[in-house]
């Protein structure tokens, strides 16, 4: 119980401080943050319950007003602009991304890396680019075409930051590997 | 860390939290729901004077506050502007500007403890299915006084991955970062435990 709030707590702190650093951008000049690399760690580490938890708790933190999102943006107004499709995907993302590495369990013929970077492009593309292309669509009053041509400007980078966390995760399970025999 | 309430004393400060959230909701649903150019900008210039009441310094704060969703203005426009449907455009604008700055404004002027007070009653329910509103409270603590504390860890780490290479660091760092993460969060969770426990 401690251990698993204490947990979930230090990765909603962790996906805050991915998103502040300020000199930990990811490559190729565009200040990309680390952010959603952390709900997709999240999700992949944590497992898919507290993984989902961690994020939104980590949202809970945002909408009463802490400046947690990347650039140190917060408050109620978020829920109402045109991100909050992808903020209520973040959840969603952890969630999948969790799942997957659950469901499919890393063998010897398929390690860890493998699963996770699945689970990593099913969460954070699959399941947070449905729901934030769609809240786009109705803030913005366009059609859900028209909305996936911008959502999709970020599809590279997060299918980059989807392999990189898989090999995070996979790295982490050889030098912690308690963590991943934990209870799920 | 720092949030996003005002320094300024304004008479909404004085508000309960749970009431402003509830007018918050009816705010927003209507103005989605609503219908039409002219309701839509009268909505905009009512935000707009809320804002006016505390004073000068207080609107040029909550102006700065909305420039997150200058991006998505700029978009509408040029898309409206080539489809020529400009009401249509100012419209969907004039939403986004009044359901942002209404929300924005009840952020400025809330504070933190009253919001966590307001979430710690609206969990009560969920005693039974096994959510405990003192855990989330300590939870939501936690994260606070952690963030600032790996913000400085992954700092330490961008440093001192500098003193040995020319090369940027850039996402090297984050897997020392999650080590040490995991490793705080077993030593910690032991010690609550030690404390008497959630």
């Amino acid at each position: 119980m401690e251990r698993n709030i204490t947990m979930i707590a230090l990765f909603a702190a962790l996906i805050a401080a991915l998103g502040l650093i300020p000199k930990l951008s990811l490559a190729f000049g565009v200040p990309i943050t680390a952010q959603s690399l952390g709900i997709m760690l999240c999700g992949t580490i944590l497992g898919a319950r507290r993984g989902a938890l961690a994020v939104l708790l980590f949202l809970l933190l945002v909408a009463m007003g802490l400046p947690l999102l990347a650039g140190g943006r917060g408050g109620l107004g978020l829920f109402v602009s045109p991100s909050v499709g992808y903020l209520i995907g973040f959840p969603i993302a952890a969630f999948v991304a969790g799942l997957v590495v659950e469901r499919w369990r890393p063998t010897t013929q398929r390690p860890i890396l493998v699963s996770a970077t699945a689970g990593a492009i099913a969460g954070g593309v699959l399941a947070l680019y449905v729901p934030g292309i769609a809240g786009m669509a109705v803030t913005l009053d366009i059609s859900f075409q028209e909305a996936t041509w911008l959502g999709l400007v970020f599809l590279p980078g997060d299918l980059l930051k989807a392999v990189l966390a898989g090999l995070i995760t996979w790295q982490l399970s050889v030098w912690r590997p308690e963590i991943f025999r934990a209870e799920p | 860390m720092i949030s996003l309430t005002s320094p300024i004393e304004t008479p909404y400060h004085r508000f309960r939290a749970g009431y402003k959230l509830c007018l918050l909701c009816l705010f927003t649903f209507s103005v989605y729901l609503a219908e039409g150019l002219l309701v839509h900008l009268a909505a905009v210039a009512s935000v707009l004077c809320l804002y006016l009441v505390p004073g000068f310094a207080f609107f040029a704060t909550g102006l700065r506050r909305l420039l997150p969703i200058w991006p998505f203005l700029a978009v509408l426009l040029v898309w409206h502007l080539a489809t020529a449907k400009y009401s249509d455009g100012i419209e969907v604008a004039a939403k986004l500007i009044s359901a942002v700055g209404l929300a924005n404004l009840v952020t400025m002027t809330t504070r933190l403890d009253d919001l966590i007070a307001v979430v710690e009653r609206a969990f009560l329910p969920f005693r039974r299915i096994g959510i405990s509103a003192k855990g989330l409270g300590i939870a939501i603590a936690m994260v606070i006084r952690f963030t600032p504390v790996l913000m400085q860890k992954g700092a330490q780490l961008t440093e001192s991955w500098k003193s040995r290479s020319p090369r940027r660091p850039g996402w090297r760092v984050i897997l020392p970062l999650f080590l040490l993460v995991l490793d705080d969060a077993a030593e910690v969770g032991e010690s609550l435990r030690a404390r008497g426990g959630v």
